[in-house]
């Protein structure tokens, strides 16, 4: 049967040595090369899931009369978004369980790509020849930014409605072609009618096709490099040890596939999230208090929260307060990551091609400023919750944003500073002759 | 088949899931519950997880396997074929300078011309964002349309207006508050209306309702990044990242006794833009 598969196939395509390489193929194996992996599943979880909430969920700000069957909004004025998300919640046979997960699956899918990103920044993973994919990955990061907040902010409820309303604020605030990017974009003044239909356009159509284009790229180079791996055993820089793909490693990640997506199906029955009915629906004159939007976006909430007042004005223009936390620092952050390989080679003088990874400790001053940026962005995360902590400290808002203002410069100095002692003391007492004391202790 | 044990419990993990899968369809049956399908669901799916894994864990492993890596990039030499091929084709285009200038000057326009449908997307935004609904003798109405009597607020009352027959209009949105006796009336004089004052509810740091009124300090508090505004300092924002008061609206009373604006905000509301000076 299989024979007979592979002649007709092979009769057709010549594809028979390609095959044989790639079910033959090597994978090194390592805890963290996962993580990846799990993020790609992740996206497959949201096509599976995001197609069925598709088939249900209508676009349209119209209004109507809530008659569904959630009790306490009877009779409240709804949209068509709102209320079809309401309908697909509770009157759908398993339409809240999908929604769920497909909440669920974007919040992990963006944890997973940042601690892949992470890892791969940490052991060198970036370097030559692998530049291209850190920046496909990047790219893939951002993407999926755009697309978890496109996605939460489709049905309309209020929490996601406050949410564009500072998206429309900080596409105002941009020098020169801010006020005609809001207006396009939105299609008018905010809140114009046609957002949210374009919202969906851009989060079940255009950005999906992109990841989707950009991850195949990401794996092909993947495959075209092949993967690198830790030092240590038979492992060179011109070898790849591991596992073949078949059947040892198609089993185990198949494995991880079904698994990713068992927590995500336990985590979308059992622990509620976004739940739109409990936020209400879009009314622009009101605001949910407390408010903070998913954890991905936290950064850009908290840089918001802890930037000063302060604008620029001459000459009669201005460039608004939410230009700077909210346009420029995500941009200088990009550019920065974008351009991070060239430049540590430029810094480094190193421009060899690297297969083997870096252990952190021995790049001291690369994991200190990893921990570094690290530290200053959970600040920033952790600011957008800072209405929470005063709240539970019963101290004034104002003094929680001072003390996180503070944070933001200290804590990233005393963790990179932190960091290069513990590496280069970790390092240096490798390099003392193994196991000094035993000896003595034999010669004894 | 090296130990039963490790086969039975792979067989055990996959005989969870086919139960659960199972159980599932009965669910979904029986007219659905959430939890219910997350739990078997998860069961179905983490059974053929932990399943997989084991059979490929003990039973599949040959162990560490080698393969070769090309560190060194081999195909050095094609390098040069490759330019070659490239540089044989573009000097036919090369040369042909006048050609290849009317191509560019083809496609360059035929890309300027593709650009004018993003106009399409939206009305521009001309004066719409110094001007709200607000005109001279507008009654001011509750979110349900009732217009608003100077006696229904209390001292340190306060109230979210919109416009007459505006009630949709989202930057029109405005605060009316009673001071209590004593307070000083922030604003020009013209502006108050038997102590009513009245100040645009959009923050002017990212355009959140201000929804909070502080009756204690007489400050108005956006939720959204939590600045505060002074009523007493005519809304000036005295904590968080907004740097401009809320504008304030010019209020009277009609014939009828009803609340009006007597006239538009005199700034443009809510948050900052480029050329917001120009008004
Ligand atoms: S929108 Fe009010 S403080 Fe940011």
């Amino acid at each position: 049967m299989v024979r007979k598969v592979v002649t007709w196939v092979d009769d057709r395509l010549g594809a028979s040595r390609f095959t044989r390489d790639v079910l033959a193929k090597v994978f090194p194996d390592h805890w963290s090369f996962l993580l990846g992996e799990i993020a790609l599943y992740c996206f497959v979880i949201l096509v599976l899931t995001g197609v069925f909430l598709s088939f249900f969920f209508e676009p349209s700000v119209a209004e109507s009369v809530y008659r569904g069957e959630y009790e306490p909004l009877q009779g409240v004025v709804v949209s068509d978004a709102y209320r079809s998300v309401m309908d697909l919640s509770f009157e759908v046979r398993a339409g809240m369980v999908m929604r769920q997960i497909h909440h669920w699956a974007a919040l992990v899918f963006l944890a997973a790509i940042v601690v892949h990103l992470v890892r791969i920044f940490f052991t060198g993973a970036y370097r030559r020849p692998r530049e291209i994919n850190w920046m496909i990955g990047l790219t893939l990061l951002t993407l999926a930014m755009f697309n978890g907040f496109t996605g939460y902010s489709l049905p309309d409820d209020l929490l996601s409605g406050t949410g564009l309303r500072i998206a429309y604020s900080i596409a105002l605030s941009i020098p020169v072609i801010g006020t005609w990017m809001a207006f396009l974009v939105f299609g008018g003044e905010f809140p114009a009618e046609q957002i949210i239909n374009r919202l969906f356009v851009i989060h079940i159509f255009i950005i999906p096709v992109l990841i989707a284009g950009l991850l195949t790229a990401h794996m092909a180079l993947i495959w075209r490099q092949k993967h690198t791996q830790f030092p240590g055993g038979r492992r060179r820089e011109e070898n790849v040890v591991g596992e073949r793909l078949w059947p040892t490693y198609a089993a185990k990640s198949m494995g991880l596939f079904f698994g990713v997506f068992g927590i995500l199906a336990l985590l979308g029955g059992l622990v509620q999230i976004n739940p739109i009915w409990l936020y209400g629906p879009f009314k622009p004159a009101q605001v949910p208090s407390p408010a903070q939007p998913d954890w991905y976006m936290g950064w850009l909430e908290g840089a918001l929260r802890l930037f000063p007042a302060w604008e620029i004005t001459t000459f009669g223009y201005e460039i608004p307060n939410p230009f700077f936390p909210a346009v420029l620092l995500p941009g200088i952050t990009f550019t920065l990551l974008y351009l991070w390989p060239f430049l540590e080679a430029f810094f480094t003088s190193d421009h060899k091609p690297h297969h083997l990874l870096d252990r952190p400790r021995d790049r001291p001053m690369r994991t200190a400023l990893g921990t570094a940026t690290l530290s200053f962005y959970f600040i920033l995360f952790a600011a957008a919750s800072n209405d929470l902590l005063a709240k539970w400290l019963r101290v004034p808002v104002e003094n929680v944003v001072v003390a996180y203002q503070i944070l933001a410069f200290a804590l990233p100095l005393a963790t990179g500073l932190g960091t290069y002692l513990i590496a280069k003391s970790l390092t240096k007492r490798e390099a003392e002759p193994p196991g000094a004391a035993p000896e003595t202790a034999r010669t004894s | 088949m090296k130990t039963p044990a490790q086969t039975k419990g792979i067989a055990a993990a996959f005989g969870v899931s086919v139960l659960s899968s199972i159980g599932l369809a009965v669910v979904y049956v029986q007219g659905g519950q959430t939890q219910l399908e997350g739990l078997l669901l998860g069961l179905a799916l983490g059974g053929i997880s932990v399943g997989l894994v084991m059979w490929a864990k003990h039973l599949m492993s040959e162990g560490e396997v080698v393969e070769a890596r090309e560190v060194v990039p081999l195909q050095t030499d094609e390098r040069e074929e490759v330019a070659e091929a490239y540089e044989h084709g573009a000097e036919e285009i090369g040369r042909r300078t006048f050609l290849s200038k009317w191509l560019a000057g083809a496609l360059g326009a035929l890309g300027l011309a593709a650009l004018f449908p993003i106009r399409s997307l939206g009305v521009g935004p001309e004066d719409s964002l110094f001007h709200t609904a607000w005109r001279p003798g507008t009654r001011l109405v509750k979110a349900d349309g009732r217009p608003v009597r100077p006696s229904e607020l209390p001292p340190n009352g306060v109230l979210t207006v919109f416009p007459e027959n505006h009630t949709h209009d989202a930057d029109s949105q405005t605060m009316v508050i009673r001071l209590p006796t004593g307070d000083q009336i922030p604003g020009p004089d013209e502006f108050s209306a038997e102590g009513l004052v009245a100040f645009s509810k959009i923050c002017t740091h990212a355009g959140c309702p201000v929804g909070l009124y502080q009756t204690q300090t007489r400050q108005l508090f956006c939720p959204c990044h939590q600045s505060a505004f002074d009523v007493l300092e005519h809304a000036k924002p005295v904590s968080g990242p907004a740097t401009r008061p809320l504008p304030q609206l010019p209020l009277g009373v009609d014939n009828e006794g009803f609340v009006i604006a007597t006239s538009d905000y005199p700034e443009p509301v809510g948050p900052g833009f480029w050329d917001r000076g120009r008004g």
